[in-house]
Order: C-alpha cells, then structure tokens, then sequence
C-alpha cells in the first residue's frame, strides 16, 4: 500500500518537473544563500579561535604594559627571579615575499600546555624547537615565508591564519626587537608567598582571561549584520518554496481524494506527503550546501579583508568543510520546508474526503485568509512599532527588521487587490477592462512571487539607502580627521625627535600621534593626546559640544569622547570622565568616528605627556604649504624612506578602498536577494501559465489573437512589478532608517544621518521592471504559441 | 445478504439549521444484484452512496456489508472498507493524472494488496483498452477514462460496486456501451451493484430499482 502510494505522489513530480525543479532550486537557492553566510561566518570565528588559542588569551591571564607595547625582557627574568610563573610572548609583523605575516614567539620551557604549535605537542622534541631555529606557519603563509627567513618554516594548520609561531628568541631577531617582550602569560598554579605584581613590574597590568577572543567579541555584530542578510535571503528563497509546495499540494487536492476514497488511511497518507517533502528538502539541501560553498568561496576573500580592515582580524582565506556547517545547512533547509509545508500538510490533513477538489487558486483566496493575512500583518506592524520604541539591542532591532519586511509582505497583496480594483473602474474598452480584471484574478497565484520581489527590492533600496549614506557621511568625515597634508612614521624615539626638530621650520603646524591603549568608563578604549590648534579646532565638527570645547581641552581642563565611547558607557556632555590616574575631565564635545570599532577619548597634549611620560610619539602629521616639496625634502635630507611618508590623498583613497570592500559583500547578498526574487516570479509564471489556458481560453476564442494574449501577460507582469516597486520604496526607506539609527548604533556606536539617493531608485526600478519583463518573457512567448488544439479542449464537452 | 441497510439517518448543517437529507433509510442488497438508485436532484442518492461506501458518516441507523457493520468503523477502519470490500466508480472518473492507464487500472489492487497481473489483462482486453497503457488520462476521451475507472475498481475485486452516476459524463451512444461492459464484467465477479442514476432507462436494466424523495425510499 506504502509503495503504491508513494508512486502515486512521485508521479506528480515525475509529470511536473518545472514544479520539482522549482521546489529544489527555491530550497537549494535558500540554502546556499544561508549556508556561505554560515561558512563565511564559521570560518571567520574559527580563525579568531585559532588566533585565541595559539596565544592563549581566552585560558590565561595575562600581563601586559600599562602603556605602549613593549615589556623588557629584564623584567621577565625579574618576574622568574621572584617566584612568579609567567611565560613570554612577543608579537609583531613582517613583510615575507609581500605578504604580512605575524610573528608569534613564544618560550616553550615556560608556556603553560595547550600554547603552542600542534606539531609541537604531537611529537617533536622541544629540545628541536629551541636548538635549530624552526617557525611553524599557518600554510597560507608557510611558502612566502620559507623564502624570507634563513629557518626552518614547518606548514601547521592548527596556527591562525596569517601567523608564525616560533622561539621567542628567534621572534626577536626576526622582528629587529632583540631584548624585547609583548605580553607575559601567567600559569595557573602560581607558588606561594610570592612578593606582589606592583613591586615587582608596577608598569604592569594584570588582564583576566579572556574567555573567547577579543576580536570575536567585536566581530560579532558584523557577523550578526551578515547571518541577518543570510536569513533575508534565505526568507525570500522560502517564499518560492512555499509557493511551490503550495502548488503542488493544491494540484494534487484531487488526487488525495481519490487516494482516500480508494482505501489510503488519512494518516498515512499525510506521513507519506510529509516524508516526501523531507526526502526532497534533503536533496535540496544537499544542493544548496554545495552551492553555499561556492558563494562562501566567492565571498571569503572580501570577508577577509573587510575584517583585516575594520577590525584588524586575520580570517583565513581558505574555507575548510566543517560537519557542524554542512549539517546546519541540511537542517535548515529541513525546517524551511517544514515551515514551508506545513500549513499545506495541516490544510490536507483536515480537507473533507468529500471536499470539492476542483480548481481553486492555490493560495490565499479565501475571506477568512485575507482577514488573517491583514490580522497578521497589522500585529506585525504594531510589533515594529513597539520595537522601534522600546527594544534595545541589535537582537530587538533584527526582530524590528523582520517584523516590519514580514508585515510589509502580508500586506501586499491586500494593498494591490485594490489598487487594480481602481485600474478596472477607471479604465475603459472591452480589452483593458479584461486585462485589469484578469491580472486582479492572478493576484493570489503570484502573490508569493511579489513578495518575495517587495522583500528584495526594499532590501536593495534600504542597504543601498545605507552604504550611500555612510559613503557620504564617511567621506565627510575623511576631510575633517585628515586634514594634515603629510603623516610621517618615524622608526624609533630618536628619528621621531630628529624629525621633530627638522621640520619645525618647514610646516605651519606638527601634530604628533601619541596615544595609549587603555579603559575609560570600564570600556576598552585609546585616549590620544592633542596638540590643540587651528587643525582641529577649525575642522572637527561635533556631535553634541558645550563650547569653546578646544581652549578647555588644550588647557587639560575637559576631555572629548568619540560616538561609540558615549553610547557604549552611556555618557554625556558635562558628565566627568577619569582618563587615567585619578584625573577626572569633564566631557566638553562628543565627535563621530566612523569605521572605528573601539571607543576613544582625546585631551590636551600636556595632559597627555604628564599622565603617560613614557609615551613618545613616532608618528606625526605635518601640515605644510607645499607638501610635495617637504616630502622630497624629508627623503632627501633626512633620509627618511618614502614609505615612511604618506600623503593625506593616500590614505583617504585606502580608507575609501577598505569601506567598498567593507560592502562588497552585502551589495554581493543584494543582488544574489534580487536574482533570486526574479528566479521567484519566473518560476510563478511558469507553473501558472499551465493553469491559465481555461482562464485565457474564452478571451481567445471571443477575438483576442495569441500573440495578444502573450503580450498581455508580458505587460501584466511589468505592472504588478512597477506596483510591487511603487510599495517597496517607502519599505526600503524604513528599512534604511532602521538600519541607519538602530542597527548601526547598536552594531557599531555610531549613528548616520540619511541621505535620500532618487537617481539610484530609478536604477534600481528600472532593473526590476527589467526582471520582471525577463521572468514573464518565457511563459508568455510559450502562451502566444500554444496551439489551438490545446486552447479549444477547454470548450470540449466531454472533458 | 451482503448488504442490510437499516434505519439510515443523514443530515447536514444548512443556513437555517440542520437539513435532513435521509430520513430512515432500509434497504437490502444480495450478491450478484444489481440495484438503481433514482431520484431528484437533491434527494439523497450520492449522499447513501457515500454513507454505504464508508466515504461519509451517518448519524444513526446501520449499514451491514457481509455481517460486519460499517457504521461503527472509524476512519482507518473505513479506508481498508474501501480497499479491500468495496470499489466505487464516480461521475468524474477521479484517476489519478499524473499515473498511465496501466498504473491508474492497478492502483488500487496495488492497495489492497491483491494486484493479479492476468485479471489486469484481462479487464483491459474486455474494456477495450488494450494499447493505451502508456497514455495519461489527459490524453483519452471521456468514455476511455470511465473504462479505466471500471478497469481500476474490478481489478481489486470488489463485494460491492458503488457507481455515482457512471456515465454521467458521457454521450448517449458511449454511456451505454460502458454501461454494458460494467455490467457484464460486474455479473462475472458475482459482486453486487448499486448505481445512482436519472436516467430511467438505464435504471430499468438493473435487478432492482429503488427511488429516494426527500430523504425517504419510495
């Protein structure tokens, strides 16, 4: 009985390969979508683990300088000396056949276990490692190196990308930093009675472990930004998978009747259905994963850098399969079919066996829907509504997205319905009349289609709403920061004094760099010290300020916070903030920041110099009427290597250069959002058009040639898109807004202004009508050729 | 007697309250006999066709087919009725559209667990369908399908034959030409037949005619 059913329900497949393909492209499409995300996303989060674990800051405490980033080794050996266990770690960059590779070394006699190259605990002798210098590398960047240095470079996957773990000695020499520590590792079992840390090495700091890594916490909201897109798409893949389940079960209304009346147990049947949808979903799933894979390969390197620029994050390049991914990626296309199916499985399991199972639109015609459907969408909106005004967090701001995008989709055809209601009153001629009321009946049928398009359509105009944004904003702010015509990099304290004294009399101002990685307000946060003049004072625009900001800066009298600081430690202007030692500043201006992700402070430079007089700047930008000619002189004279000096219009196009990249990826996810909504709207029409000869049958045989009929279907489909367009717009605005005042504050501590973009909407209208003229372009050629054969069987009595 | 109706009492909700539409309903069916089931539009004929084959529910009397009674079964009880014990033909011919004529004709054989390869055959020679295995039921005529909705129902060997108007949908000249191939391929199973039907004259070629007016026989 089991096996005569199941033939009976593969047969409609076997019968509708469109439908099948549909079913399997839309999930796989979902899927794949979802699933690179998650690789992309898994891959990233892996390498941060790596980076963790290899220098042990998630297990162990750590000791790190209370100001700039170097410990002497004299004060290891002093540490050792008085009984603490601490081992040392010197972290640095070098240039390897042009590549950047970070240099790790540690001690192995002293790290604690679990620190270190794998390849070290799986065999070799340490006695090896510490007498013939050997580095092991991630295999990235195993080859360049090997060409670099006069060692032994050994490939070892379980080192984080972009990274050489070695002998602390041998980092030394390679780093140039030969006496000279990063960090110091503190071993959990420490001996008793040791003297305190603030007698020994009062210049260090104690930091707790860290439990995960630094930079995966403040990773996180980026990678929230991606999986919230991986689920837009992956929502707009399962429209088309609902709609094509919704079909195929609608179409097979009649065959569960004569199943049910030939004997077939209702139970079973459904348990059969719904094991058949499962056995597809994995067959989809399947594809998708391998499809994510593809899209996941394609994205990582834009990934990667967009990280490296942002965050200072090293991600891996390479994308390994890791089970836990490919699994989620079958489940979730698992339960997008079960969340796709299973109002079609309710609806069968409690049809009548004498329920009319005559043509009926499969979706959405019912009153009692409609009413739903508007029920829903209104909740859907009131719950916006509530989360835009009371949620906090990027988790409620998510939820505010979803509910808003959901509610709008809802809404949607409840909207259009009398939209053509009005284009079938207002119009005249016999044809027109026909075409409006027509495309009105199609409605339901491509309902799920449309919303799919509204979601990517407004998905496209509110991100690039947002990046246009930002780009503007970003550049802005560009000319304000950068406002010194050359930044000069001097290689020690000594240049940096020489380089002081030879341009004093060149450029009208030099503006040193000093600053201090530090914690204001329990935030992990840089303060900068300012050379106060007419450079900031006349460029940087503030947020909120109580003025004259700069003169009480200057006079180390008040402090200026950037965006992120303020929102992350919750302060305003006049609140006091401890900047270090005691000192308390009032706040007198809060500036944004944009693309940093950490807080920042900035106060007078004498301030500065007397809370941390062992800071010297190495860094300076100098402000001059002919840059060219002091450039040229910085080399020339002083012998400063050109890479040394960067001029204002570089950096800006580098900065430029990591914000595309930055967006590449979610302009790539826009796109891939609208190619699948268009794959929607295709699939749609097609499947439709089967169902559509009785409907044009009639139209036909009154007067209307075929090709008519075809052309008409093409201009219904461009309408339905202009309509759908004319609703995604305001959506696109809203989701822009969200994104701009809610997401961005939450994900990365600022706020954007927003900026309208109406030539961009146009582009975009344009593309859409150009979609939606594509999908219909198939099946409406296929109608204005179907044969009369086919249409007169319409009228044929005996069928 | 393979069939005893006893008692049958049906009514459905309407707009203005229950409306009955059999109002004790007795009736008896031996094997091998052929019964008509006439009456208006309306009167309750599809409604007992579906209370005997287990498709529907009734609220009180019972229904009898070989001593066990069919009233009391529950949903799962009444699908293996209609798999093994009773084959039903409908006006609309309900074969399944995306299965040939071969696997339409088997399917419920298949069903019941009592698909035999020779009888196929050998409906299908008698029903004149012989060549059109591999067709679809889009491709046949109207007469063609009511064959393979014949063929389909014979071929599990049914006690009792339900048609609800069979050939309803068809012409004069083809309704009565699978008219007489049902009968003739029923009479040789020994299976009993019950046909709703308007059409007097084909009701006069059954064993028995029944006439049901307003929910009661006459």
């Amino acid at each position: 009985m089991t096996r005569a059913c199941l033939q009976a329900l593969f047969s409609h497949w076997w019968r509708n390969p469109l439908q099948l393909f549909t079913l399997l492209a839309g999930l796989g499409l979902a899927t794949a979508l979802w699933s690179g995300v998650q690789a992309v996303n898994s891959e990233a989060r892996s390498s941060y683990d790596a980076a963790a674990a290899t220098l042990g800051e998630a297990r162990f405490d750590q000791l790190v300088p209370r100001a700039g980033d170097t410990i002497p080794q004299q004060t290891f050996v002093a540490l050792r000396r008085a009984g603490w266990k601490v081992a040392p770690v010197l972290s640095g960059t070098m240039t390897a056949n042009g590549i950047r590779v970070r240099i790790v070394g540690i001690d192995p006699l002293t790290a604690p276990g679990g620190i270190g190259p794998q390849a070290l605990e799986t065999g070799t002798d340490p006695a090896a490692f510490l007498s013939q210098p050997v580095l092991f590398a991630n295999p990235e960047v195993a080859d360049p190196l090997a060409g670099a240095v006069p060692d032994r470079v050994v490939p070892d996957k379980g080192v984080a990308p972009g990274t050489a773990l070695t002998d602390i000695g041998v980092a030394q020499r390679l780093l140039e930093r030969p006496g000279e520590l990063s960090r110091l590792i503190i071993v959990p079992r420490q001996p008793m009675g040791r003297p305190p840390l603030d007698r020994i090495a009062p210049d260090l700091l104690r930091r707790p472990a860290q439990g995960g890594s630094d930079v995966r916490r403040l990773t996180d909201s980026f990678h929230l930004n991606l999986s919230a897109f991986g689920l837009l798409s992956f929502a707009v893949g399962i429209f088309i998978v609902h709609g094509a389940i919704g079909l195929a079960f609608e179409q097979r209304r009649a065959m569960v009747r004569t199943l049910r009346a030939l004997g077939m147990p209702l139970r079973r049947l459904v348990i059969l259905m719904a094991a058949e949808l499962l056995m597809l979903a994995l067959v989809a799933g399947a594809i998708g994963v391998l499809l994510g894979y593809a899209v996941a390969a394609a994205l990582l390197p834009d990934v990667a850098a967009t990280l490296e620029g942002l965050y200072g994050a090293q991600v891996s390049g390479a994308l390994q399969l890791r089970p836990a991914w490919w699994l989620s990626g079958l489940g979730i296309a698992m339960a997008g079919t079960v969340l796709a199916g299973a109002g079609a499985l309710w609806r069968i399991a409690r049809m009548p066996i004498l329920h009319s199972a005559g043509a009926r639109a499969w979706s959405m015609t019912s009153r009692r829907w409609r009413r739903v459907q508007a029920v829903a969408a209104v909740a859907l909106f009131l719950a916006a509504g509530i989360l835009a005004r009371h949620g906090d967090g990027l988790v409620p701001g998510f939820g505010l997205l979803a509910c808003l995008l959901l509610g709008a989709a809802l809404a949607l055809p409840l909207l259009l319905d009398p939209l053509l209601d009005v284009g079938m009153r207002r119009t005249r001629g016999v044809v027109s009349e026909w075409f409006w009321a027509d495309t009105r009946q199609q409605l339901p049928g491509l309902s799920l289609s449309l919303m799919a398009l509204l979601l990517a359509m407004a998905a496209n105009v509110g991100v690039s709403t947002m990046v246009s944004s930002f780009r503007l904003t970003f550049e802005g702010f560009l000319d304000q920061r950068l406002a010194s015509e050359l930044y000069v990099t001097a290689e020690d304290k000594a240049q940096a004094e020489e380089l002081q004294a030879f341009v004093a009399s060149r450029v009208r101002a030099v503006l040193p760099l000093l600053s201090v990685e530090t914690r204001l307000a329990g935030v992990a946060a840089d303060l900068y010290g300012a050379r106060v003049g007419p450079t900031y004072s006349e460029n940087w625009k503030f947020l909120d300020s109580r003025k004259p900001v700069w003169p009480h800066v200057a006079a180390g009298e008040a402090v200026i916070v950037n965006e992120q600081l303020a929102r992350r430690a919750g302060l305003t202007i006049g609140e006091h903030l401890d900047v270090g030692q005691g000192v308390r500043l009032p706040i007198a201006g809060i500036v944004g920041d944009y693309g940093n992700p950490v807080g920042q402070a900035v106060i007078g430079e004498a301030l500065f110099r007397k809370l941390f007089p062992e800071i010297r700047a190495t860094r300076f930008g100098l402000r001059s009427n002919d840059p060219e000619a002091l450039r040229a002189a910085l080399i020339r004279e002083l012998g400063l290597p050109p890479g040394a000096i960067v001029d204002q219009a570089r950096i800006k196009a580098f900065s430029m250069r990591v914000f595309e990249r930055t967006f590449t990826v979610t302009a790539a996810l826009n796109v891939l959002t609208l190619a699948v909504a268009g794959f929607a709207m295709l699939m749609s029409l097609l499947t439709l058009a089967g169902m559509r000869v009785p409907q044009l049958a009639p139209a036909w045989a009154l007067g209307l040639t075929r090709r008519t009929l075809g052309r008409l279907e093409l201009l219904r489909a461009m309408l339905l898109a202009a309509l759908t367009m004319a609703m995604a717009l305001p959506l696109g605005l809203a989701l822009a807004w969200v994104l701009l005042a809610i997401v961005n504050v939450e994900a990365f501590g600022w706020r954007l202004p927003m900026y309208l973009f109406p030539s961009d909407y146009a582009v975009l209208g344009v593309c859409a009508l150009a979609a939606a003229t594509l999908a219909a372009a198939w099946p409406a050629w296929r109608l204005s050729r179907t044969p009369p054969s086919d249409l007169l069987k319409v009228f044929s009595n005996e069928r | 007697m393979l069939l005893d109706v006893d008692d049958l009492k049906k009514s459905y909700d309407g707009p203005s309250g229950p409306i009955e539409v059999l109002r004790g309903v007795s009736f008896a069916l031996d094997s091998g006999q052929t019964l008509a089931l006439t009456g208006e539009s309306g009167s309750g004929k599809s409604t007992l066709l579906h209370l005997v084959g287990g498709l529907d529910e009734a609220d009180a009397g019972t229904i009898r087919l070989g001593g066990a009674e069919v009233t009391g079964l529950n949903d799962h009880g009444r699908a293996a009725l209609r798999r093994g014990s009773v084959g039903i033909v409908f006006q609309q011919f309900n074969l399944i559209p995306s299965l040939d004529v071969d696997a339409n004709i088997a399917f419920q054989a298949r069903l019941a667990g009592a698909a035999d390869p020779d009888r196929i055959a050998r409906l299908t020679d008698a029903l004149g369908l012989a060549g059109q295995g591999a067709k679809y039921p889009e491709q046949l005529s109207g007469g063609q399908q009511q064959r393979v909705a014949i063929a389909r129902t014979l071929a599990a060997r049914p006690r009792l034959v339900l048609a609800d108007e069979p050939t309803g949908n068809l012409d004069e000249a083809t309704a009565s030409e699978v008219l007489d191939q049902m009968l003739e391929l029923v009479a040789e199973t020994g299976a009993a037949l019950m046909m709703v039907t308007h059409s007097p004259g084909l009701a006069a070629r059954m064993n028995r005619q029944l006439r049901l007016s307003a929910g009661l026989l006459q």
